[in-house]
């Protein structure tokens, strides 16, 4: 391991495919290579700095300009090597997809999120990576490519473990789908850390979809309060088709502890994020309810 | 490892200069910018993008040098501190700046000033908190960010007829 960050002290090859054909050719050759895609670099380029982590071959894809783009006509269908700042620019994203709006804008500081990509932040597989919670509440799916051909993955079941995803060697993510989402629903996204620009000690994301007082739909989405991005599902179930006020709320809040199973680490500790998550959850539902209003 | 890591040509512009240069793989845009070609305006502060101190325009945007590699700016155009002035004539950031004292020991300070203008072209009128929030990424170790703050809010209410 290195210990100069002022240099990237190890050698590797570099390739800078301009198109994803050429992409999706070269992964194919070097698979059973030691192969790191290289977007925003803004995770991958510090571990090769800071850590163990050696890599023969790096591949550049953030100049394949297919893969940059954000489609509003349908959903929201963002190309991998888009840069996150770009993404909140976009008034259908603050408007609508509010969580992920404001997951994006918790995120590091304006550099970074130049430079950083929403499939970097995807694949990098962090706990406390700020748009998973959010892509997880809409249900978004992920369109893997490779020389074999394509297929859809949603997301809640891409990501499997800490840096760990079921992406195989040879695929690329080409595109994040968001679906659609119906009218009256609202999300939100909350976040604490010690300071804006530090990662998550403790994120979420709410997603709520309201008929007069009836929570019609609920999806609830902790990051780093385990070793990957969870739902909590039997609080959702709680909350969906009741009448919301402020006792559910409580109640669901009180619950939602149990389902969490977080660590202590450099961080933050098991205790305050178990303690953060009731207070969190409160917040979040009270904030999306009445956004959920208008 | 079997393979050959060959120097790779690329040439890019550097404010308002085309250079052309070969570079390694494993060359970051920082030492790039400071070693070969003597812009040392550009600062290192901790190479894992904390701190703002490498921070340069890639194009219209700041991307931190300390986590670009060099050979990824071939074809684009880079803009350092030292570009930003036309000839003796400074640039309103950098006049706002002296004139509020926001410079102490003056590592952050390209860093911040080429963040500052980065905000006031996404926004022309920042509040406070704004400025604060969009400046999050660049540390100041002398604690100077007071005046900073009144910095940009000053080149933000004076500058708008001059163009930034």
């Amino acid at each position: 391991m290195q210990t100069d960050t002022k240099i990237l002290a190890q050698e590797f090859e570099y390739l800078a495919p301009k198109t994803l054909d050429e992409a999706l050719d070269l992964l194919d050759k070097y698979k059973n290579k030691n192969i790191r895609i290289l977007a925003g670099g803004t995770d991958l380029l510090v571990k090769m700095k800071t850590t163990d982590l050696k890599v023969d071959y790096l591949m550049n894809i953030k100049d394949i300009s297919e893969l940059n783009f954000i489609d509003i006509r349908q959903g929201l269908i963002i190309g991998a090597v888009t840069p996150l700042s770009h993404i909140i620019r976009k008034e259908k994203v603050r408007v609508k997809y509010t969580a992920l709006y404001e997951g994006i804008k918790a995120m590091a500081a304006p550099s970074i999120r130049n430079m950083g990509t929403i499939a970097g932040n995807i694949c990098n597989a962090s706990p406390a990576a700020d748009t998973v919670p959010p892509l997880i509440v809409y249900r978004t799916e992920l369109k893997l490519q490779s020389k074999r051909g394509e297929r859809n993955v949603l997301l809640e079941d891409f990501i499997t473990g800490v840096g760990k995803t079921i992406i195989e060697p040879d695929e690329l993510i080409t595109q994040i789908n968001i679906p659609k989402i119906n009218k009256n629903t609202s999300s939100v996204f909350l976040k604490k850390s010690r300071v804006k620009a530090d990662l998550s000690k403790i994120n979420l994301a709410v997603y709520l979809e309201r008929e007069g007082n009836v929570c019609k739909d609920c999806k609830i989405v902790f990051g780093s309060v385990a070793i990957k991005a969870l739902r909590a599902e039997k609080t959702e179930g709680f909350l969906k088709g009741q009448i919301i006020n402020s006792e559910l709320i409580n109640k669901a809040a009180k619950q939602v502890s149990s389902e969490i199973k977080p660590i202590d680490d450099i961080r933050s500790t098991a205790e305050y994020r178990i303690a953060m998550s009731k207070e969190m959850l409160k917040d979040g539902l009270e904030l999306a309810w009445a956004r959920a209003k208008d | 490892m079997n393979y050959k890591v060959e120097k790779i040509p690329i040439e890019f512009s550097i404010n308002g200069q085309e250079r052309r240069v070969s570079v390694k793989p494993n060359d970051l845009l920082i030492n790039v910018i400071r070693d070969d070609l003597y812009l040392t305006g550009t600062k290192y502060g901790c190479g894992i993008g904390e701190c703002g101190a490498c921070t340069v325009f890639l194009g219209k945007e700041t991307v931190l040098s300390c986590l670009t590699l060099a050979a990824s700016v071939d074809g684009k155009e880079i803009t350092t501190i030292e570009g930003l002035a036309k000839g003796s004539k400074l640039h309103p950031m950098q006049i706002a700046f002296l004139k509020n004292a926001a410079v102490q020991c003056g590592f952050c300070t390209p860093g911040m000033i080429l963040t500052a203008i980065a905000l006031l072209k996404e926004n022309l009128n920042p509040s406070e908190e704004e400025i604060k929030d969009y400046m999050r990424g660049n540390l100041c170790r002398c604690t100077g960010y007071v005046q900073i703050v009144k910095a940009i809010k000053t080149c933000a209410e004076g500058g708008k007829s001059e163009s930034i």
